[in-house]
């Protein structure tokens, strides 16, 4: 590990003057300091946030807040989480491990970086690690690797699980940054690599994410995470989806949709959601709906599995949502 | 045995000594060590004295005892424990977090101590291992993982009773199925998971 400073953030404003100018947050540092390990990561200066009063869960009208620095096992413990998004809960528990999700802050899972083995490896190309260096996914072993949103630069999956929850339910996060305040959506976060890989996210130098809010709505509580892995627990999904159906007189009135493991980013399918709103909510509308997620799929040598899994995914996601709806 | 260098060189087996297998293991990793720093000191003199420089103070509990450490901000839990403190019972497995061998309690919570720095724990309870033992008495989770054979090499055992008592803790060992779940963070490599369930099992029913 290369040397480096560490402080404490006293306040939100002196972090962010700090990371202003090159520091690095860490909170959790699940992703950081095992990547400062391989010295993929070599970060100077650290500043430790843990001691910003970030950590909260509160609930405002319909919304659910889940402060950034709040840790994985404590919202998907939380009572509010559990019966206002009970799929923020569910996708949480699917990921990581206890011990991880004891560790890990809500806004460092938004920006765990990939786990492509070839990030990883500093004698083999990485786009993403070393723009220019190439990508030796492409032609490696890429079983795990992304369909969706991949580009000839980069075929790595996002690894978030809640993140794709929270693209699906139109979850926004709060920043605070050198220039002030402002609100997007979670989705909005996250790039796709094109040609700039190394480029993961839209945050501006300096900006903290202080806030995760999870609006309510009719499906919310009609909602579950699916997640087909290599192992029945502690394992990175091969494809995931986030399914929440509101349901009226039997028709689906409103539906959402997200899937994991498949794209470059937390991928949602606004196709599909359209294509399920006014139908019955019987297993021909989900496998219509879910034929419309392959579009546009760019399998690679291992994974064209995926194909033929997300679909089957997608429909035993919607069969749950549909049985607690 | 006051002699180092002797030990490097002798010949003779230890076994009628009265020193640890642990002992001499670390005996004889330090005799090695020592052996090669005249070759190595020039070049590492610059960077010695700069890593030197940014130490950090950091004071926490570990299993009640209070500890103040100038300690390399790069270490980790794991590494001051084990290395600083002479804690050897958590054991370093993967060192990425994915095996759950260096589980200890900071603050009652169970965490991969390989995935956190020890300079971010200041005032924090820390429990390993060697705390669990009271009076001569094993902690009852021990004397399950006893009963119930939970281990073969033993090597994954402390990380998976300092689990384990996490698992508990939470509320998360009322069947087999949810303690195999909720102890997935730990691999046993021997493969002794069914002991290791029955013990978590019985720990909890008796506490």
């Amino acid at each position: 590990m290369f040397p480096f400073t560490l402080e404490k953030a006293g306040s939100a404003e002196a972090a962010i003057a700090a990371a202003a100018t090159g520091a690095r947050y860490i909170a959790g540092g699940t992703t950081l300091i095992d990547l400062m390990r391989e010295e993929v990561e070599r970060p100077e200066r650290l500043i430790d946030i843990n001691g910003l009063p970030l950590g909260g869960i509160r609930v405002e009208g319909d919304d659910l807040l889940i402060g950034a620095l709040a840790r994985m096992a404590d919202v998907a413990a939380d009572n509010n989480v559990q019966r206002l998004q009970p799929l923020i809960a569910e996708s949480l528990i699917e990921g990581a491990s206890p011990q991880l999700r004891n560790m890990a802050s809500m806004g460092g899972n938004m920006l765990q970086r990939v786990r492509c083995p070839y990030f990883r490896m500093l004698d083999v190309g990485c786009n993403k690690r070393t723009p220019g260096s190439g990508c030796a996914a492409i032609e490696g072993i890429n079983a795990g690797h992304a369909i969706l949103g991949t580009s000839d630069y980069c075929v790595a999956t996002h690894p978030s699980d809640v993140a794709v929850a929270l693209v699906a339910l139109d979850a926004t996060m709060r920043v605070h940054g050198p220039q002030g305040e402002r609100s997007f959506p979670v989705e909005d976060l996250f790039r796709i690599p094109g040609d700039t890989p190394h480029l993961e996210h839209t945050l501006l130098p300096g900006e903290l994410i202080v806030e995760l809010r999870v609006p309510g709505g009719p499906y919310a509580r009609n909602a579950r995470y699916l997640k087909v892995r290599d192992r029945a627990s502690y394992e990175f999904a091969l494809v995931s989806a986030a399914a929440a159906l509101a349901i009226e007189n039997g028709v689906i009135r409103e539906a959402r949709l997200a899937v994991g493991g498949v794209g470059t980013r937390p991928w949602r399918l606004r196709a599909c959601e359209a294509a399920l709103a006014g139908k019955k909510p019987d297993r021909q509308a989900f496998e219509e709906a879910a034929e419309l997620a392959t579009e546009g799929v760019r399998p690679l040598h291992h994974n064209a599995f995926k194909v033929v899994l997300l679909p089957r995914t997608i429909v035993r996601a919607l069969e749950l949502a549909g049985e607690v709806a | 045995m006051n002699d180092k260098s002797d030990m490097a060189h002798a010949a003779r087996p230890v076994a009628s000594t009265d020193m640890s297998r642990r002992d001499v293991l670390a005996l004889a990793g330090a005799t090695a060590s020592v052996s090669v720093i005249p070759t190595l000191l020039d070049s590492t003199a610059m960077a010695e004295t700069a890593v030197a420089s940014i130490t950090v103070l950091v004071s926490f509990t570990v299993n009640d005892q209070r500890q103040q450490l100038n300690i390399d901000p790069r270490q980790s839990l794991l590494d001051v424990l084990r290395e600083t403190l002479d804690l050897p019972g958590t054991k370093k497995g993967c060192n990425q977090g994915a095996c759950g061998a260096c589980t200890v309690l900071v603050d009652g919570r169970r965490i991969v101590s390989c995935l956190t720095l020890a300079s971010m724990h200041d005032d924090a309870q820390i429990e390993t291992i060697e705390g669990l033992e009271k009076d001569g008495e094993l902690h009852p989770l021990q004397e399950a993982f006893v009963a119930h054979e939970g281990l073969q090499c033993g090597f994954c055992t402390s990380g998976q009773i300092m689990s384990g008592l996490g698992c508990i803790a939470e509320g998360h060992s009322g069947s087999p199925e949810e303690i195999q779940f909720w102890m997935s963070g730990n691999i046993c490599r021997c493969g002794a998971y069914p002991g290791i369930v029955a013990a978590v099992a019985d720990a909890a029913k008796r506490s």
